[in-house]
């Protein structure tokens, strides 16, 4: 019923805004509304959580006229439902001041309740049809804010490659229902749970399934839209698209593959395992790369979505070998991270956002010193890179030790290919995470740290209450979800018993501020001890060295060996900082090449040192494919200047060729 | 107890002879490449004398023996000798960067575990771990070859590949001596062979590279 | 109640020891390149005279750089506090095992690179970038470490793989051999020691970690030196913990056992300290674009060691 009001109350919102956009004061009311309903739903999700059984399908009157429209909420919906509204409600918050700086806010607050409203109507949808249609409505509303901006030229390529990439998982998702419909074209998911599916039908839905959302979601090779469309949208909307949009895509992935499909084999889950082990590494790398903040935050949420994919791939292949604790417990590693992901890169968002409406600049290389002009935003986004740095006690290192804990099982399961998978899988997941941490030194060290590069960075000032508290509570939570972990470990629980059929406790036998996802024996976390018992040493630290030594200080100039300049530039930049990691990543992957244009002398144009670097997917896959695809156009196109005589060979040939289908399949 | 230690210790014995076959890869400077193939022969004359000892077969020593003076001593003296004399370019030259090549090795290693152990399940413990890591160290030497440019390294390369069968041989019981000789002498064949080969290409061509023999493409860092 | 006396000896003993163990391969060094050296105990002057002496700040710098320095001493303590060093009966043992280990000296280094690039010098961007590159390299190095010693011994904590090992289980195996050849791979460079970094310079084209702290002084630099220091401790604890356990008490042990664990633990120190002084001196530093040939091959060591084990039949 709440959830019923709140949807409705989204969809008058986006009437109301566009009836009365035009007004200023409009924009306001309709971003405090989308908060008040996010609200709504989030306590509704968390309510839901708590229940063990789930709610009954909910039948409306609408929809095709042979079917019906079907809700229903369990479990899972309601744990993604939490996640999308957590961030969905701070981000509101964070809109209501943050938009008064849009230049082209009127065309971006009709659609943010409709993009909200998609997505939380994909989590309820019980049957197909509804799942498409708002899973539709999640995608045009958000390709219409990615247009928002329209005057640039990059963010009309991006719109465009947005719009392929949807129209072709949509392709996907179409006929994968279509295979998992029940009989007599019974699409509601009730009927599909018992459908009995065929070895390739079967195959062909999870193939289906897993390119049909994993190019919403971003996985490598599908996540080339992704850190085109995503940037290109206001803050608060890139926050949503990075940090949830994703995250219902993988609803879709998990509510296919562990819900309506009956068995999925090991094979499958080895693939997908590996195809996030890929995406996490070829992410980050991506990632510690740009130069732009808000492309660099896209490029890591295809990273964290590879993290979460690993998870999903092994609970997959742990629970068609049987194995269904260590399933349980890869299952509730990849949720963890989900919900850990949509937070603190929602805040990672809001901080780029808050940086932009300062200063007017998202490249890294016009920034400098904000920490000491934006404290707060400073802070909480230093909060959110050590998180997404997977640095403990935060919520990101709680997920991945998850993640990794599933993973050194995966030897014990019989098949030689996952046995000698899951190290490789393993190497590449330590070595995004590594590489994540560098990625946010880098990022927050070049924009937060050092000495301003612009006079917008060196003018810059704090954003206002709204925008820093959305922030704030955001950055209070990475903390409280990494010090606690138990509390969502527990809930998280209750969401994979269905889906894996065991019960399953994270705190096995150690109790609860101890996470021991095995036996007490198998290793062991406790963040809440950690933090206090550091939080002691650091505070002796501190009172020891006072004690001991001298508390003087003195404010001087930078000594860098004798030759500190007063001038910005001499600082390291952004892609200095990456030209180690380029040489060494970078120089096969990428093909980065580095050349250095040197004047004759007597010559007073400046010397110039370029990097060129290829992205291969887009070399070696899309260019590809698009040019088969003009081959083939061409091909069809010579059909249009047949003669007559030719059209009526063509239809006869069809026509014997249909004939001699049906006389080759007579019994 | 004593079963398990013989075990263990041939074991690490046949990894160390794996791992100069990475060690070789990693290497960047000729005078390395040699010195780490001296190491890998020394261990290998290691692996045969133990092998010698724990199956009380005294012909196994020969073996020891020959590895030890050919192949840990002579042939790397031979080569430094050579290298010296001709003024051959003192870096290894590679087709594919030193990181890519270990990685394949490592693929390599996993490729030959993996066809190993079917086989031989039913075959003691010993057997096939030898033989996976006899197996490994040929498929390195092949990757040396294949991989460095240059003429004195890919000789080294083929010598590695000589290593990793006597490696399989001492390991697998009741293997006659005959066969070691005739391994050893094709090794000094061959040595001869390339030698030969080496002062043809440098009167030619008046260097060792044979990538001189292609377009230059640049040496990549 | 042991196991809470014995975790505060611990969390001193580390801290307490850690210049002796600096100071120790230092004066090795000086012996083997010909010098006498100042003496082992010099480390404890040098940090008493820093703490005495004004910090310089510089005006560009933020409350980050002033923090920086307890937080990352704090972070490589709370590290050095978990690895057993002579008893495994230890109260805070199962607060964080062998990957929460790698993340916690991960904490200490984030903050020490985003200090290095607070004031905004050239020289301070330089060693954070070149401290994360080697980083991005080791720490899944170390992982793989963890990951083939828990394909062994069935844990990822470090006293239960101390068990394992002391429980006579385990030969001579391939794997553990690799993963250690790993491991000390790992050590040196995390360490900042020659191949990698030279701890000595302060040559601006060899430097990584001293080039990130170059700006701190008095007690800001004993803190990053202490920082250091233990860290160095705790690498030796660890390998001498994960692949040399003999002698290590157990619960249970008594104080035989404590006494015995702690000889063991000072021999096998000073086995480790002079092995580290006498391949520092016989080697030469690699140039900076090395390193990752370097690293990768002891993350493809540690993948190996993983591997490796499926031929064993300890899988």
């Amino acid at each position: 019923m709440l959830i019923a009001s709140a949807l409705l109350v989204l969809l008058m919102l986006f009437a109301f805004a566009v009836v009365a956009g035009r007004r200023d004061w409009s924009h306001g009311i309709v971003y405090a509304g989308c908060f008040v309903a996010s609200m709504a739903l989030l306590s509704a999700g968390i309510e839901h959580l708590g229940h063990r059984d789930s709610a009954p399908s909910v039948v409306l009157p609408f929809g095709l006229p042979w079917l019906k429209a079907h809700f229903r909420i369990d479990n899972l919906s309601a744990f993604f439902m939490l996640v999308v509204n957590l961030s969905a409600a701070a981000a509101s918050a964070f809109a209501v001041g943050y938009s008064e700086h849009l230049p082209e806010r009127a065309r971006v607050t009709p659609f943010y309740p409709l993009f909200l409203f998609g997505m939380n109507a994909v989590l309820v949808a019980d049957d197909a049809f509804v799942f498409l249609v708002a899973w539709e409505f999640m995608s045009l509303a958000s390709w219409l804010l990615v247009l928002s901006d329209h005057e640039k030229a990059e963010n009309r390529k991006a719109g465009m490659v947005y719009l392929t990439m949807a129209a072709f998982g949509t392709f996907c998702l179409l006929p994968c229902f279509g295979l998992l419909a029940g009989p007599g074209g019974d699409y509601t998911f009730a009927a599909m749970r018992l459908k009995e599916l065929g070895e390739v039908p079967g195959a062909l839905v999870i193939l289906l399934v897993v390119l049909g959302t994993g190019s919403k979601a971003g996985l490598v090779p599908l996540h080339a839209w992704l850190p085109l469309a995503h940037p290109a949208a206001p803050s608060h909307v890139s926050a949503l698209m990075s940090g949830v949009m994703t995250k219902v895509a993988l609803y879709g992935m998990v509510r296919v593959l562990f819900d309506l499909h009956g068995e999925v084999g090991w094979q499958w889950g080895a693939g997908i395992m590996v195809a996030g082990g890929i995406t996490a590494v070829m992410g980050v790398l991506y990632a510690v790369m740009q130069d732009d903040m808000k492309r660099l935050l896209a490029y890591s949420t295809v990273e964290n979505i590879g993290v979460v994919v690993i998870g999903l791939g092994l609970a997959i292949a742990f629970k068609a070998d049987g194995e269904r604790n260590l399933a349980a417990l890869a299952l509730v590693a990849a949720l963890y991270h989900v919900l850990n992901h949509s937070i603190f890169k929602t805040l990672l968002f809001m901080g780029a956002g808050a940086v932009m409406s300062a200063t007017g600049e998202r490249s890294l290389g016009a920034l400098g010193g904000l920490l000491k002009r934006m404290p707060w935003t400073g802070a909480a986004f230093l909060v959110g890179a050590a998180a997404i740095s997977a640095l403990p006690p935060l919520n990101g290192f709680v997920s991945e030790w998850l993640v990794l804990q599933a993973l050194f099982k995966g030897p014990a399961m019989p098949h030689w290919a996952m046995k000698f998978g899951v190290p490789v899988v393993g190497a590449f997941l330590a070595l995004a995470a590594a590489l994540a941490a560098t990625c946010f030194v880098r990022a927050y060290g070049i924009a937060f740290l050092g000495r301003p590069r612009s006079a917008a960075a060196a003018r810059a000032v704090d954003v206002s209450f709204g925008m820093k508290g959305a922030m704030a509570v955001l950055a209070a939570l990475c903390v409280f979800l990494g010090v606690v972990p138990v509390t969502v470990t527990n809930a998280l629980s209750h969401v994979v018993e269905p889906l894996t059929g065991v019960s399953f406790a994270v705190s096995a036998d150690l109790g609860w501020p101890w996470l021991s996802p095995v036996s007490s024996t198998r290793g062991s976390y406790s963040a809440t001890v950690l933090v206090m018992v550091g939080l002691a040493m650091f505070g002796a630290a501190i009172v020891l060295v006072h004690r001991i030594g001298t508390r003087a200080i003195r404010a001087a100039d930078a000594w860098d060996c004798g030759h500190a300049e007063d001038i910005p530039e001499t600082q390291y930049t952004a892609q200095s900082f990456a030209q180690p990691l380029r040489r060494a990543f970078g120089a096969t992957i990428f093909r980065a090449r580095e050349t250095v244009e040197m004047p004759e002398p007597g010559d007073d144009s400046p010397a110039r040192h370029r990097v060129h670097m290829i992205d291969p997917v887009w070399t070696y896959l899309y260019e590809g494919i698009g040019k088969a695809v003009d081959a083939l156009a061409d091909l069809v196109n010579r059909l249009q200047y047949l003669t007559v005589r030719g059209y009526l060979l063509m239809m006869f040939g069809t026509l014997v060729l249909f004939l001699l289908v049906v006389a080759a399949r007579q019994p | 107890m004593l079963q398990q230690f013989s075990y263990d210790l041939a074991h690490l014995i046949g990894a160390t002879v794996l791992m100069a076959g990475f060690g070789m890869l990693y290497q960047r400077r000729i005078f390395a490449v040699l010195n780490t193939f001296a190491f890998q022969a020394f261990a290998l004359a290691a692996a045969a004398a133990w092998q010698a000892h724990v199956q009380h077969a005294p012909h196994l020593y020969a073996t020891a023996a020959i590895a030890l003076v050919f192949k840990a001593l002579l042939v790397p003296f031979a080569l430094h000798w050579l290298v010296e004399r001709l003024g051959i370019h003192r870096t290894v030259e590679t087709a594919l960067s030193i990181g890519w090549t270990m990685i394949v090795g490592v693929a390599l290693v996993a490729l030959s575990i993996l066809l190993v152990l079917p086989v031989t399940a039913k075959a003691a413990a010993l057997t096939r771990e030898s033989l996976a890591l006899a197996m490994s160290v040929v498929l390195l030497g092949m990757l040396m070859m294949i991989t460095r440019r240059n003429a004195v390294t890919q000789v080294v390369g083929f010598m590695a590949l000589e290593n990793g069968l006597i490696l399989a041989a001492v390991s697998a019981k009741g293997m006659p001596l005959v066969v070691e000789i005739s391994i050893a002498f094709s090794v000094l064949v061959a040595m001869t062979l390339f030698g030969i080969f080496f002062f043809r290409i440098r009167e030619r061509f008046d260097t060792l590279d044979l990538h001189y023999l292609e377009t230059y493409r640049g040496d990549r860092s | 109640m042991n196991s809470v006396i014995w975790q505060l000896v611990q969390i001193v003993l580390v801290v307490a020891t850690a210049p002796l163990v600096t100071g120790y391969v230092r004066w090795v060094k000086a012996r083997l390149q010909g010098r006498r050296g100042p003496a082992p105990w010099q480390p404890y002057r040098d940090l008493y005279r820093l703490l005495q002496k004004e910090a310089i700040v510089a005006h560009s710098a933020s409350w980050i750089f002033r923090t920086a320095p307890y937080v990352t001493f704090a972070s490589v303590w709370l590290a050095a506090a978990m690895v057993p060093t002579f008893t495994t009966n230890m109260f805070l043992a199962p607060a964080a095992d062998l990957i929460a280990l790698v993340a916690l000296l991960a904490v200490g280094r984030f903050w020490t690179a985003l200090a290095g690039m607070d004031v905004g010098t050239a020289f301070g961007g330089l060693g954070a970038s070149r401290e994360m590159l080697i980083a991005s390299l080791a720490e899944p190095a170390m992982l793989m470490v963890s990951f083939s010693l828990s394909l062994v011994s069935g844990t990822t904590a470090p006293a239960q793989i101390v068990a394992f090992v002391l429980s006579g289980n385990v030969g001579i195996e391939v794997s553990l051999g690799l993963a250690m050849a790993a491991l000390v791979m790992v050590a040196i460079a995390e360490n900042g020691r020659i191949p990698i970094d030279n701890p000595a310079t302060h040559l601006e084209l060899t430097m990584v970690h001293e080039a990130m702290v170059l700006e701190y002084s008095g007690r800001h630099l004993a803190m990053i030196e202490v920082a250091a220091m233990v860290r160095l401790t705790l690498f030796i604890a660890l390998i001498g913990c994960l692949f040399a356990p003999w002698g290590m008490a157990q619960p249970g042990g008594g104080p035989v056992g404590i006494m015995v664990g702690m000889g063991a633990f000072v021999a096998k120190s000073f086995v480790l300290a002079t092995a580290l002084a006498w391949f520092e001196t016989a080697i030469a530093k690699m140039r900076v674009f090395r390193y990752a040939d370097f690293l990768g091959g002891a993350l493809l060591l540690g993948l190996l060691a993983t591997i490796f084990l499926y031929v064993s039949e300890a899988v």
